[in-house]
């Protein structure tokens, strides 16, 4: 029964005697941030994506529906008031067609970085109370997007067939498109969700750029409105070649300039990668400073 | 036997003030402009200032000190929600921290939703979990309310489904943060239990809470955390009794009598002051329920005392008086006192009052209580704090009245009754030992 009142020297002297050398954090996940370590917590990715869906339209008298109802508004919206009043040309497609598959990965976007970047701040009890990477909170929002996603995508093919849309070969390049969708997605979700643990100031930010990034984006009007030489910069913009890039997979005959959204997607890639690593630094305080 | 956790020269600095820098504050400072916030005016504060221990496989560690010193900073860094400003650290083995049970329930999911949600937060597997589900909710107790939305459960319920959930991962390293603080009786025997059983099968526990009852029942080793640095670390009696010294302001070895209105008598012999000692004789810097203790009463006489009668009285915090006792009640004939000091020892085997205040009035009159030498009401204040008197690690206190006896439960009466309780009963209590 003695009592020890240690000094960091002595503690040192404790475990230099026993020679116990750096353990890995969690033997049976592997290091800290590493791919295998992802892996390992991918029920978990699945169980916040699980939940999201569970709850997005809990107490909604629609439930799911609202998952076509949404794009479908936006669609008849636009039809009406572009393709009807303003008479925009859409590269000889009906215009409802053509702004839809355009507003699907739109949709798909803009929603979900709206909800993933408050995807840290409105889990803030589980950031100071429990380990996990906390990358999976946005990136179970990104998950859970492709649910309705997919809903949406089904009356895209309903459009498909009601039109008579004679698909090329470049229909199988759709799963690409999707992968490129979704790794944009994740890429803006991550940067947004970190920076809005720092800064909420996103949070009043982002519906704005969310506007200007609609009609910046060829989306409810064709590249060909656009004159040429501006088209190098507009391209600039990832959602560029998100969108055109489902266009070219999907509709006929589109004038699709290959170089520019191979530009676009090139950004995408470079946009994930910046995001990962400022999540990557940032995430480490995250529980200080939320 | 190898080492758990160990944790070199860890430091965590906390930035106090208006923490959160908004866009504005980080622009400007990054042009270096003007109107950037002086940086000069943040102030710092070290939460850990360079930790070292380490702490080995098997070992239940409880974790004290007051609220601020630290003590949830370096269970944070441990469990890595949050990151050391400086130094290193290691866990060998997987750690669950219910540093809150209950984490990440979601309103309005079901309990039996939030049960696999929150048992894969914890790091359960979902076969696991479909596998322990039922031990879950049977350990739960609130298998009529599964299916129904959280947000319609009471705070005790949650904690139930929240504590069944983590009872059920079996972690090499278990951090405890003050669950017991809440739930009722029977919540917080079954924690205890669970508990015990990790220990039992050599578990290593950190273990925080409040209750140093509880940390004295369970725990092996104490780790004192004061002002960010480890104030002292062993056995946990003895680190629990020097922290209960440091807190407690009033240190009643010194408790002086000056002339006050609640005084009277002939002042032929005045106290001068009382003393609380253990029994070897040394001053005791706090009192504990349940222990032994010496009361010295010094006092001055003046002249001769014949047939004198000293004794004392003590109150309950209600002014209840609990007992009073005096020479001439154990029939003790002092023929005289000499003038000068002296003093009187009452020893006392075992103090069985719950932890509280109470106050002590001390009297000297002749045999027969018609001549008053001196009264003094409410000479000095007695603390008594907890103790795990019953050794089960259950506080008690002025709910469960004033006096405990020394006891214990004999069952052999008892049709097919079976202790599974981790009460530990004394088997001999020896109230008057010495």
């Amino acid at each position: 029964m003695q009592t020890r009142s240690l000094s960091p020297d002595a503690y040192n002297k404790v475990i230099t005697a026993s020679t116990v050398a750096p353990l890995a954090f969690d033997r049976d996940r592997g290091k800290s941030g590493s791919i295998a370590q992802l892996w390992s917590y991918r029920e978990l990715l699945y169980f916040f994506a699980w939940r999201d869906i569970k709850v997005r339209y809990r107490q909604a008298l629609l439930g799911a529906s609202w998952a076509v109802i949404q794009p479908l508004l936006n669609m008849i919206v636009f039809a009406g008031i572009f393709g009807k009043f303003a008479h925009i040309p859409s590269n000889g497609v009906p215009y409802p067609l053509f702004s839809y598959c355009a507003l699907l990965p739109w949709t798909y976007f803009s929603v979900v970085i709206g909800l993933a970047s408050n995807s840290l701040t409105n889990n803030q009890s589980l950031l100071t109370k429990v380990y996990f990477p906390r990358v999976l909170l946005p990136a179970g929002t990104v998950l859970a997007g492709l649910l309705d996603f997919s809903v949406a995508a089904l009356l895209l093919v309903g459009m498909m067939i009601y039109y008579h849309v004679k698909v090329t070969w470049l229909l199988l390049l759709t799963p690409l498109a999707v992968l490129l969708m979704v790794v944009l997605t994740l890429g803006v979700s991550m940067f947004l969700a970190a920076a809005t643990v720092r800064y909420r100031d996103v949070k009043y930010l982002l519906p704005f750029v969310i506007q200007i990034l609609l009609f910046a984006t060829p989306i409810i009007y064709p590249v060909t409105m656009i004159p040429q030489r501006i088209r190098p910069i507009l391209a600039l913009n990832p959602c560029w070649g998100m969108v055109e890039s489902f266009r070219a997979c999907l509709l006929p005959n589109q004038a699709v300039d290959f170089n520019l959204i191979g530009v676009s997607i090139g950004l995408s890639v470079v946009v994930f990668a910046g995001s990962l690593l400022y999540f990557r630094k940032s995430e480490k305080s995250f529980a200080d400073i939320i | 036997m190898s080492v758990a956790i160990w944790v070199d020269k860890v430091s965590k600095q906390y930035k106090l003030g208006s923490s959160k820098p908004t866009l504005r504050d980080s622009i400007a400072s990054a042009l270096a402009l003007d109107f950037a916030r002086k940086s000069n005016e943040e102030e710092w504060l070290w939460a850990l200032d360079t930790i070292s221990l380490s702490i080995r496989h098997g070992e239940t560690v409880g974790i004290i000190g007051k609220n601020g010193a630290g003590k949830s900073t370096l269970l944070k860094i441990l469990s890595k929600i949050t990151y050391p400003t400086s130094g290193s650290f290691g866990v060998d083995g997987r750690i669950i921290s219910l540093l809150e049970v209950g984490t990440g329930f979601h309103e309005e999911l079901t309990g039996r939703e939030n049960v696999f949600l929150n048992g894969s937060i914890m790091g359960m597997s979902k076969k696991q979990m479909q596998r322990q589900f039922d031990a879950i909710v049977e350990y739960s107790g609130i298998e009529r309310f599964i299916d129904m939305p959280i947000k319609r459960y009471s705070t005790g319920m949650r904690l139930r489904l929240g504590f069944a959930v983590a009872a059920q991962l079996e972690p090499d390293i278990l951090i405890v943060d003050e669950v017991l603080a809440v739930g009722d009786a029977a919540f917080q025997k079954k924690c205890l239990d669970t508990i015990q059983h990790l220990r039992a099968a050599s578990r290593t526990i950190l273990f925080v809470s409040h209750s140093l009852s509880a940390v004295e029942n369970v725990c092996d080793r104490c780790i004192w955390i004061d002002a960010g640095q480890i104030r002292m670390d062993g056995d946990t009696r003895i680190v629990i009794r020097e922290y209960m010294a440091s807190t407690s302001n009033s240190t009643p070895e010194a408790a002086g009598l000056g002339e006050t209105a609640s005084r009277r008598g002939n002042g032929k012999l005045q106290f001068t002051r009382v003393e609380f000692l253990s029994p070897d004789g040394t001053p005791l810097r706090i009192v504990r329920s349940g222990d032994p203790l010496v009361i010295r009463l010094h006092y001055h006489a003046n002249e001769l005392i014949p047939f004198p009668n000293l004794g004392l009285r003590i109150f309950s915090e209600w002014n209840l008086l609990i007992t009073e006792t005096g020479t001439s009640h154990h029939g003790i004939y002092i023929d005289a006192l000499e003038p000068g000091d002296g003093y009187l020892d009452l020893e006392i085997g075992c103090l069985n009052l719950v932890p509280g205040n109470y106050t002590i009035s001390l009297l000297a009159t002749d045999m027969d209580g018609a001549l008053v030498y001196d009264i003094v009401e409410h000479a000095t204040k007695l603390k008594l704090h907890a103790a795990n008197v019953y050794q089960s690690g259950k506080d008690i206190d002025i709910r469960y009245g004033v006096i405990f006896f020394p006891q214990k439960w004999n069952l052999s009466g008892a049709l097919g009754a079976v202790n599974k309780g981790s009460d530990q009963q004394p088997s001999q209590w020896e109230p008057l030992s010495k």
